[in-house]
């Protein structure tokens, strides 16, 4: 379930005229800010930028980049993106980076739906000028970018048809790779990367009735090998998407000085799809609910739209 | 009594590809028993004399005659089909097929606009349960896998925007990979992970410039240094040399000894006659048509064929 609490009826052009008014000479009335767009969703938001264009004859997010900065500009801009076009400038931000971050375009390609993916890959050659697959296949190398390519292309059967011979057999196939930690990649980059997701969950509930143990734990291992970490971020995303977000959301809040980057884009990205089901793992987990933990961790204004998001009520 | 005329008009009707069904119409109202024993005893090529004094129809030639006759229902059938429907079928079967048939998997991976492969893997989903994807995967085996599950599931960029950099790099890589192998026989180079991500993810302009600087840097093409990879020759041709592939599919399927499968290529490409590589070449092939198709299904070919250039 969402976080984000946003009313039905709003009016694009009250919200246009708001954020200019919030915009307009000295400083910046954040709050203001925070209060409009913190509470619209995608297609509400969508409406605010067009109006917004509309009035102004200019381009809201660039405005907004102007008159902000740091942590809050960034989510910000995440956030008033529409999801498929922001999915794609975090792909780009993760490809782009020195080394990598496999794990994002993991979290991506894996959690989102076929359709959904597939806008994403509209949207990054729109804006980039090449296809999401080949600027992940250009930098990235060996197996890793088998999988990832792999990964990003697939358009998996999104129906609820299972076989519960391919996943008798796929299980084997995959505790085989696994068990002599002489990972046959082929076959495992091809069962991840190809299976619808609900015949993926038969194949690893299969693998756990079978072991004794989830697939997951039996891939724990040496943390230096890049493609078994994200071997095993993948198949914590195909398997229980909230529970791999709860560990993203504990894992940034935790480190000594918070890692932004993640908390915003979990947050930024589930408030409108099942940040709540999160939230109440998170509890579960941590015994601190987590509002409590952001509250603490963060500061000021990037705080303040991070709690908006968690549906804090105003 | 049949005259030879009349047994030669029989032989044509069912020689060639499609039958002439309006000549065996005519041949079949106008004929009596006596007519049609002599006509039997005419056509050695589809009658064979019987021990058992009586002329039997030659069994093969039934079998024949079935996929010819069959060549109008498929043609009408594929041509009113959906693009998505069409492609996401003409996948599956070739698929079931088997090896010798995967140059039509590499065919429409390859000449599809990017828009057009990702509605053939929808219909797919609706048709079979399961992705074009999974299916290849767990049916192909060897290095031809890879490449056809890789070719499949591109989302090819189609603005014009090139990188030559990459280009005149991406060449080179190439010949690298095809030079060592041609040395070392034990690895194909399909099973090159460059060879596989430079042809399956970069757009189709960019390819273009990577197969003319590979021209600059080898003394051959691509194609030309690819002999014995079929299926890998084929991808590269598809991808930059379109017209090629398609004046090769059409010119196999209208020789005299052309196969079955060959033959069913021509309803294929038909069925696909919207693509803008096609139109071109079809229009050198209208003679050959006309010379060896027959009946029904050459009007349609030719009707179809013909469309854009009125």
């Amino acid at each position: 379930m969402a976080t984000l609490i946003a009313p039905e009826h709003t009016s694009a052009v009250e919200d246009a005229e708001k954020l200019q008014k919030a915009c307009k000479g000295w400083g910046t009335d954040e709050k203001a800010i925070i209060s409009v767009l913190g509470h619209r969703n995608a297609v509400q938001r969508k409406q605010i930028r067009l109006a917004y264009e509309d009035l102004y004859q200019e381009d809201l997010i660039k405005r907004l980049e102007s008159e902000l900065s740091g942590d809050f500009e960034k989510a910000v801009y995440r956030w008033i993106l529409d999801p498929a076009d922001r999915d794609a400038v975090l792909a780009n931000v993760a490809i782009k980076k020195l080394s990598p971050d496999h794990h994002v375009i993991v979290e991506i390609s894996c959690t989102r739906s076929p359709e959904e993916l597939l806008a994403v890959r509209r949207a990054y050659q729109a804006r980039y000028k090449h296809s999401l697959e080949e600027d992940v296949a250009a930098h990235t190398k060996g197996d890793t970018r088998k999988l990832l390519v792999a990964l990003v292309s697939a358009f998996r059967y999104d129906g609820e048809e299972i076989n519960t011979r391919v996943a008798n057999s796929e299980a084997k196939i995959l505790h085989e790779a696994v068990k002599d930690k002489e990972f046959n990649h082929e076959e495992i980059i091809r069962i991840l990367s190809t299976r619808s997701k609900m015949q993926l969950m038969a194949t690893f509930n299969r693998y756990r009735d079978d072991h004794g143990t989830t697939i997951t734990k039996n891939l724990e291992g040496d943390s230096g090998d890049e493609f078994l970490k994200t071997l095993r971020t993948t198949i914590r995303c195909l398997n229980d998407p909230k529970k791999y977000f709860e560990k993203v959301l504990r894992n940034s809040i935790r480190r000594v000085g918070t890692d932004e980057d993640a908390l915003t884009r979990v947050i930024v990205t589930r408030a409108e799809k099942d940040l709540k089901d999160v939230k109440e793992l998170y509890y579960k987990r941590n015994s601190v609910p987590l509002d409590q933990a952001v509250a603490k961790d963060t500061t000021g204004d990037y705080k303040a739209l991070l709690l908006t998001l968690l549906g804090k009520e105003d | 009594m049949a005259n030879p005329c009349e047994v030669e008009v029989l032989n044509n009707a069912l020689s060639g590809i499609g039958v002439d069904e309006k000549s065996l119409v005519s041949i079949l109202t106008k004929s009596q028993n006596e007519h049609k024993k002599s006509m039997r005893k005419g056509c050695s090529k589809f009658f064979l004399e019987d021990e058992r004094q009586f002329e039997r129809w030659n069994d093969s030639a039934i079998k024949s005659l079935k996929a010819e006759f069959k060549l109008f229902k498929d043609v009408v059938v594929l041509s009113l089909m959906h693009p998505w429907e069409r492609d996401a079928r003409l996948l599956k079967k070739a698929l079931k097929k088997g090896p010798p048939h995967y140059n039509v998997i590499v065919e429409i991976a390859c000449t599809r606009s990017s828009d057009q492969l990702l509605g053939a893997r929808k219909a797919y989903h609706s048709l079979f349960d399961r992705s074009i994807e999974e299916d290849l995967a767990s049916h192909v085996k060897g290095s031809e896998r890879k490449l056809l599950v890789a070719l499949v599931s591109a989302y090819r960029y189609e603005g014009p925007k090139v990188k030559e950099d990459a280009a005149k790099s991406e060449a080179k890589a190439l010949l690298n990979a095809i030079k060592n192998n041609n040395g070392d026989h034990k690895k194909k180079a399909m099973e090159e992970d460059e060879v596989i991500w430079i042809l399956t993810t970069r757009s189709k302009p960019h390819l273009k410039v990577v197969y003319e600087q590979y021209k600059k840097i080898s003394a051959k093409t691509i194609t030309e240094d690819l002999e014995v990879e079929l299926l890998l020759k084929e991808t590269v041709e598809c991808l930059c040399t379109p017209q090629t592939y398609f004046t090769r599919v059409f010119d196999t399927a209208l020789r005299e000894d052309a196969k079955e499968d060959a033959k069913k290529a021509l309803t294929r490409l038909v069925a696909t006659q919207e693509d803008v590589d096609l139109k071109g070449i079809a229009a050198k092939f209208e003679d050959k048509i006309k010379e060896r198709v027959k009946g029904a299904y050459k009007d349609v070919l030719l009707g179809v064929l013909a469309d854009d250039r009125k």
